[in-house]
């Protein structure tokens, strides 16, 4: 028998990880998704992964099971599990593996619970399946779990369905569930991505807590680097299926030696100082209520903001605090049911089918989700070129013309007007994008969470042009986000919206000096710093404040 | 472009040649339609490729003929119903509230009688001439093209892309052909195999009950109900009809898969 102290839980040697693809008229070809990453995790400790998507982590996370997802193949190397190769393992040892040595924590718990089932019998279901305990001990497991994760009525939660708990206590009750069989290893696949902040930061402090109270070893997946330096102890930057650094926490955050890495630590780092106001505000919204159709809850109440003309307004709240309302409200999607919105001082038809093709052209909008705002059967030039067309009647060369202008402006090269979007990196679609509302020549631009779902790197790409082209164009962004650090790097004024309302509305250097009303403070307190011990701080925070109550 | 795989060669090979024979059928058929050249239920024979029908007629050039306004019949009610459906289909989709719910309650309404029952009350009062024929079934099956389209539509209004079409203030036209219809358009295909086989058989039924194409005129299903006496005697000329409509039916579908196949690739059909 191995000496269990000494030997890490998890050690990767070399892994090579390839899969086939499949070119259209030619030969399928093996191409190398993983090479050459070695690691080691010893116990009680955790190893964040970090990278853009693409970068493997996840393919290496599910290795650590000996799994490879749809048609990827582990080709080399060898990854040893409390010092056993899992490689060579068969299929029955795989099982007990599985589930019992090496849990699993995914992204989108909600996608993964199965929702006709109550939460208790699928916590304990792999660990009663692989015999660890009897079936009540593994409910007195579960439920010990549950309150050490901090989930609500700990006894009875399990009772319920996943539909019936919140994100992010579903995530949490995810974690319980990979850590009812006593597992050595844990892999963590971007357990908070999908989360607000707020909520995020439960479910961190949660994940933090129950490590180092079960000494379980774990590996924890992210692209956000802010969030895994508060959780793990060494981190390796990948790029490509390639290792790009690999070391301590406290060194890949303060001292970065690859310059990728510097460029992640660096992100969003402020990009832009505050305009002084001008006087010409070009959106006026006073007083707008608004609620859908069929549920008579007011979604927004009482909104009042200004936006002048090449300035930027930062619309910030958790999901559900009705900011993509607000767009749809100004966009005359959902006309308001009281209230004003005017544009460029002029009153704006509430229906967006009673405005004029002039003020439709004005006012354009950038969706979060750049791959479903673009119809995957028109071309890049038809997608740019259509509003040219539209708007000002531009056709054949001058057309082209333009439309060559608009990838140069949009910093995307000649040879993109033939391709599809498909063919299109996630930061090219969303260029794309702009170059289609800058087509418009629009005073404003209503920027609807539009670098959410691009990676950190890309994502501040974006900012950046977006911030170009404002200086160039004098256009004007009404940003929504739900991401403070985007706020800071590009915002003139913010709105802080909560339930509806806005709990906070001024120029951005007032609205981010204390003192905060609570909201604003927890919102502003929420938002991982990329720097150590900040989740021990805010922790502690919470405990005093609990404390002083 | 990829190759066409060995099947879809096949079936674009059968299929031209049934449209050639349809076209061409004055040239290739070697008696006339309603000619009498020999004795009834003669056996095949140089003379006579497949033989003599119930009266002795030339069995092939009835066959040659009965293709011909078979597939014209099948192939005009399947436009019929194609363009009604889907262009309604969308329309309901895109512009939705009372339109909507009007046009799709209707359609439910037909959909609930059985088509054929409902065919044969129409036929029984209007006059049977071919495009009676083509207008009442192009317009009984629009009723499941009209269905799909609209599912198909409502999955894609809800995208983000026709979104902004809106908000750029493009009108429902528009909005139907340049962003719906392209991106339905593979499902619509998989789908137009199917109906125009649907609308074979369906045409080849009416002809066997009495009521579709009218005698001397010949179409399958006639040719079918004229020889059926000749089956109790093992007489095979009932057949030859089925057999060309399972030919038919599986090399139209061979090259609607390769329809599929090409449009269905988001790379404008440069990849597979």
């Amino acid at each position: 028998m191995l000496d269990q102290t000494t030997t890490p839980v998890l050690s990767v040697k070399n892994l090579k990880i390839q899969a086939t693809s499949y070119p259209p008229g030619e030969k399928p070809k093996d191409i190398t998704i993983v090479e050459d990453v070695s690691f080691t995790v010893q116990r009680g400790k955790v190893l964040g992964l970090i990278g853009e998507s693409g970068a493997g982590k996840s393919t290496i996370g599910l290795t650590s099971m000996a799994f490879g997802r749809g048609g990827v193949r582990i080709t080399g190397g060898e990854i040893l599990v409390n010092g056993r190769d899992i490689l060579k393992d068969s299929q029955s040892q795989l099982r007990s593996l599985r589930g019992q040595d090496v849990t699993y924590v995914s992204q989108s718990a909600a996608a993964s619970f199965n929702p006709s089932k109550r939460l208790m019998d699928q916590v304990i279901e792999a660990t009663l399946r692989h015999g660890i305990l009897s079936k009540n001990e593994a409910k007195t497991r579960a439920i010990e779990l549950f309150r050490k994760l901090g989930l609500p009525s700990p006894e009875t939660i399990g009772d319920r369905y996943p539909h019936q708990v919140s994100g992010g206590q579903l995530q949490r009750v995810m974690t319980a569930m990979a850590l009812c069989p006593k597992p050595s290893l844990v892999v963590f696949d971007e357990p908070t991505t999908a989360l607000d902040v707020t909520t995020q930061i439960d479910v961190l402090k949660a994940i933090k807590e129950a490590i180092r109270e079960t000494g379980v070893a774990a590996l924890y997946i992210t692209h956000d680097l802010a969030v895994v330096a508060q959780v793990s102890d060494d981190i390796m930057v990948l790029r490509h299926g390639k290792m790009v650094e690999y070391g301590a926490t406290s060194q890949i955050i303060t001292a970065p030696a690859q310059a990728y890495t510097q460029d992640l630590v660096n992100i969003r780092s402020e990009l832009h100082s505050e305009k002084q106001e001008n006087g010409t505000p070009i959106l006026k919204i006073e007083n707008v209520t608004a609620r859908y159709k069929s549920v008579p809850i007011n979604v927004l109440k009482d909104i009042s903001v200004t936006l002048e003309a090449g300035h930027t307004l930062a619309v910030v709240g958790e999901s559900g605090s009705g900011k993509s309302t607000l767009a749809r409200a100004i966009t005359g999607l959902l006309p308001p049911i009281a209230g004003q919105i005017s544009f460029n001082d002029q009153p704006l038809p509430p229906a967006m089918q009673d405005r004029s093709k002039d003020e439709l052209r004005d006012l354009q909008m950038i969706f979060q989700m750049a791959d479903v705002a673009m119809n995957p059967r028109q071309t890049v030039g038809q997608i740019i070129g259509r509003p040219l067309t539209f708007y000002f009647g531009l056709r054949g060369s001058a057309r082209k013309a333009r439309i060559r202008e608009l990838l140069d402006q949009i910093e995307m090269g000649r040879g993109f007007e033939d391709r599809y979007p498909a063919e299109l990196s996630g930061g090219q679609k969303q260029r794309v994008c702009i170059a289609r509302a800058l087509a418009a020549k629009p005073k404003l631009i209503i920027c609807d969470e539009v670098t959410s779902a691009l990676d950190p790197l890309v994502a501040d790409g974006i900012l950046r042009l977006l911030l170009d082209l404002q200086a160039q164009e004098n256009v004007a962004y009404l940003f929504i986000t739900h991401d403070l650090a985007t706020v800071r790097a590009i915002a003139d004024k913010i709105a802080v919206m909560h339930k509806g309302k806005i709990v906070r509305y001024g120029p951005k250097s007032q609205v981010l000096t204390p003192p905060f009303d609570d909201y604003t403070d927890l919102l502003l307190s929420s938002v991982p710093e990329m720097r150590l011990g900040w989740l021990e701080e805010v922790i502690a925070n919470a405990k005093m404040q609990a404390a002083g109550n | 472009m990829t190759r066409p795989s060995f099947a879809t060669l096949v079936g674009m090979i059968i299929t031209s040649l049934f449209i050639l024979a349809a076209i061409f059928a004055n040239v290739l058929a070697p008696y006339g339609l309603a000619e009498i050249v020999g004795d009834a239920w003669e056996p095949s024979s140089s003379e006579f490729l497949l033989g003599t029908d119930s009266i002795g007629r030339d069995l092939l050039s009835r066959m040659i003929y009965g293709g011909r306004t078979t597939i014209l019949v099948a192939a005009a009610a399947t436009a019929v119903s194609f363009l009604t459906g889907s262009i309604l289909g969308f329309t309901a989709a895109v512009v939705g509230g009372w339109f909507d719910q009007i046009l799709s309650r209707f359609v439910d309404l037909v959909m609930s009688i059985p088509p054929l029952i409902l065919a044969l009350v129409i036929l029984s009062v209007m006059p049977t001439t071919i495009v009676v024929l083509i207008v009442v079934m192009g317009l009984l099956d629009s009723t499941r093209v009209f269905r799909l389209s609209r599912a198909v539509a409502v999955d894609i209004t809800v995208m983000d892309y026709v979104e902004a079409a809106r908000l750029r203030g493009e009108g429902t036209v528009w909005i139907v052909f340049r962003e719906i219809l392209p991106n339905a358009l593979s499902l619509l295909i998989a789908e137009l195999g199917l109906r125009f086989i649907f609308a074979v058989l369906f045409i080849s039924t009416l002809s066997f009950l009495g009521l579709g194409v009218q005698p001397p005129a010949a179409d399958w299903g006639g040719i079918v109900k004229e020889n059926k006496d000749g089956l109790v005697y093992g007489i095979s000329a009932a057949l030859m009809p089925t057999i060309a409509i399972a030919v038919l039916a599986i090399s139209v579908n061979l090259v609607a898969d390769w329809a599929l196949n090409r449009t269905s690739s988001l790379k404008g059909g440069r990849g597979a």
